[in-house]
């Protein structure tokens, strides 16, 4: 047997550490390779204009994505609208109000929204959601706030409001989760200046704890943005797959990942599979520029 | 006066707001509990979990195969996703400084935010496209890629929680550091490096995603990793859009099954974990 020094053992573990890690920064970077590989074709056909047409034909083999960028962006943006102030307020009332042994419940019961796979969701979406919306939302929504062309047209059930609804509550988890680890960073000496200005509990959370931490807020927003552009499987049972752009709420539409879900199976021509490449190539790129903003954020604020 | 009145109004009415919006969260988690519980435990028998599909129209029948299906995959890409992930996690705690580990520091944050369908695309790409099938194996390399970003990141933190003075007697011991790390460190945490593991399998087991096009799904029980496997999420999802009233109930009871498996692991690792940092005062 060979005996080696300890020093090259060492040297021998820190190599095999090291390779394996670059093994893993070499699956990102393959990952990005082998999707604009498979995109080639499509964006040689199409280039940006694929970006900006709407037509998305599979049978005559002409492909554009603004409708399902369109769709993506519209559910991510209703989901955020709804889930970014209830998860601050979440966040606030796990920390600020409960006490600690209540809070710890309550806390465990949010991140467990998050455990829940996103099939059950939009199977719960399908049976009980769009039925809802289809009887009580839209018809309450119409009457009062009708004059709006958001909230003009028939509503089926399924489309966007109701997939914006489910990605809502998909992403409080993740919003609220960052805010609460932000919030506890707050120091109680702030807090108990804040109170010793005489001011009530409200406005010590709003000076002392919801001033000092809207950049990280915000880049838990992006973190949220990220999750609810990428939502697969509940987005596709819910918003009706159709690809068309509305004004309403109420129609159906399509995502970007709803599309590759439900053509990628059974796409035949060339172009039309390396078209739905160029969409995953699109939400890939999406997704990592929010998430790399998100951390940049983080980044600085942990240093000031 | 009157302006105390309105600052007492306004705080009271923070104070509503907030327990509205934690409402607003738990009523649906509650009734999503509630739904797959009452929907699914009374679509369930003992047929579920022993009887493969049967033919469109004629009653009963089970899944049987998605069950099996999933514990195969589930199990097949933790065996690629566990030893990488570990690996790099040892590199993340020991080696902190080194600007390799700041790389792969963000590299596990950027994938940890890939949208899971694009990581099925990716494996149909790299998995199916050449061996032109899909297949149970492609699967689990698509799972495994989901799964690697949580376990680096909880073996990393279980091992920073190592006190420096445990791997400084090691050292002072006359060890070689990877000795250290090795017998000292990595043996000290089996248990607890177990629950962050248990926690990625619980998260890859409701993936549908990323299986839709790679693992496929079929009708049969199959063991054979060249060939498509049914697992329960995309089981669900096919019987869910289906128009018939009897695969729907199936599609409950499979929801329950998976629901009770993931809840349960991850609410345990969860445990374990608060438990683990408690312990060590963080």
């Amino acid at each position: 047997m060979i005996k080696l020094k300890s020093k090259t053992q060492d040297a021998l573990l820190f190599y095999v550490l090291r390779t394996i890690s670059l093994v893993v920064i070499a699956l990102l970077l393959g990952i990005i390779f082998v999707l604009i590989q498979a995109a080639w074709p499509a964006i040689k056909a199409g280039g940006l204009t694929f970006l900006f047409s709407k037509e998305w034909n599979p049978v005559e083999d002409r492909y554009g994505a603004l409708p399902f960028i369109f769709g993506t962006l519209v559910t991510s943006l209703v989901a955020l609208l709804i889930a970014t102030p209830v998860s601050v307020l979440i966040a606030l009332f796990i920390t600020e109000y409960l006490p600690k042994s209540i809070s710890r419940i309550v806390a465990l019961l949010v991140e467990m929204v998050a455990a829940i796979p996103s099939i059950v969701f939009g199977l719960w979406g399908v049976f009980y959601l769009a039925p809802f919306v289809k009887k009580v939302l839209a018809p309450l929504l119409k009457t009062h706030l009708g004059f709006l062309p958001l909230f003009q047209g028939p509503s089926f059930g399924i489309g966007i409001l109701t997939a914006a609804l489910i990605l809502s509550i998909m992403i409080v988890p993740t919003i609220s989760s960052i805010c609460r680890s932000i919030f506890e960073l707050v120091p109680a000496h702030q807090k108990e200046a804040s109170y010793a200005l005489g001011s009530t509990k409200y406005e010590m959370i709003k000076l002392a704890i919801l001033s000092p931490s809207v950049s990280g807020i915000s880049s838990a927003v992006v973190l949220g943005l990220g999750r609810a552009l990428g939502e697969t499987m509940a987005v596709t049972m819910l918003i009706g797959n159709s690809p068309v752009i509305s004004s309403s709420l109420f129609s159906p539409a399509a995502t970007m990942a709803s599309v590759m879900a439900n053509e990628y199976a059974d796409a035949n021509t060339p172009l039309h599979i390396s078209s739905l490449c160029y969409l995953a190539l699109l939400l890939f790129l999406i997704t990592f520029l929010s998430n790399l903003f998100a951390r940049t954020i983080v980044k600085s604020f942990s240093k000031g | 006066m009157n302006y105390r009145i309105y600052r007492k109004f306004k705080n009271f009415m923070f104070l509503v707001l907030t327990l509205v919006s934690a409402l607003a969260v738990l009523i649906p988690l509650f009734m999503i509990i509630q739904f797959v519980l009452v929907q699914g435990a009374s679509s369930l028998s003992l047929d579920f979990f022993t009887q493969l599909p049967k033919p469109v129209g004629e009653v009963g029948g089970g899944m049987k195969h998605a069950i099996l299906g999933t514990i195969y995959i589930v199990l097949l890409g933790a065996a690629i996703a566990i030893p990488i992930g570990v690996t790099c996690g040892i590199y993340l705690s020991e080696f902190s400084k080194s600007k390799l580990s700041k790389t792969l520091k963000m590299t596990v944050d950027l994938m940890s935010g890939i949208p899971s369908i694009v990581i099925g695309i990716f494996a149909y790409l790299v998995v199916v496209v050449p061996l032109k099938s899909f297949s149970a194996f492609a699967g689990a390399i698509a799972l495994s890629i989901i799964m690697l970003p949580i376990i680096i990141k909880t073996s990393e933190e279980i091992l920073k929680l190592v006190p420096n003075h445990i791997r400084e007697a090691g050292l002072a011991l006359g060890l070689p550091r990877w000795k250290v790390i090795l017998f000292i460190i990595l043996k000290g945490s089996v248990s607890n490096l177990l629950t962050g593991m248990i926690l990625a399998i619980s998260r890859a087991a409701g993936e549908t995603a990323p299986l839709l096009f790679t693992a496929f799904g079929n009708m049969y029980l199959s063991y054979n990793m060249n060939e498509p496997m049914a697992s329960l999420p995309v089981q669900i999802y096919t019987y869910a859009i289906s128009p018939y009233k009897d695969w729907q109930r199936q599609a409950w009871a499979g929801a329950f099954v998976l629901m009770v498996l993931i809840l349960t692991m991850n609410l345990f690792a969860r445990f374990i974990l608060t438990k683990i940092k408690d312990k060590k005062g963080i």
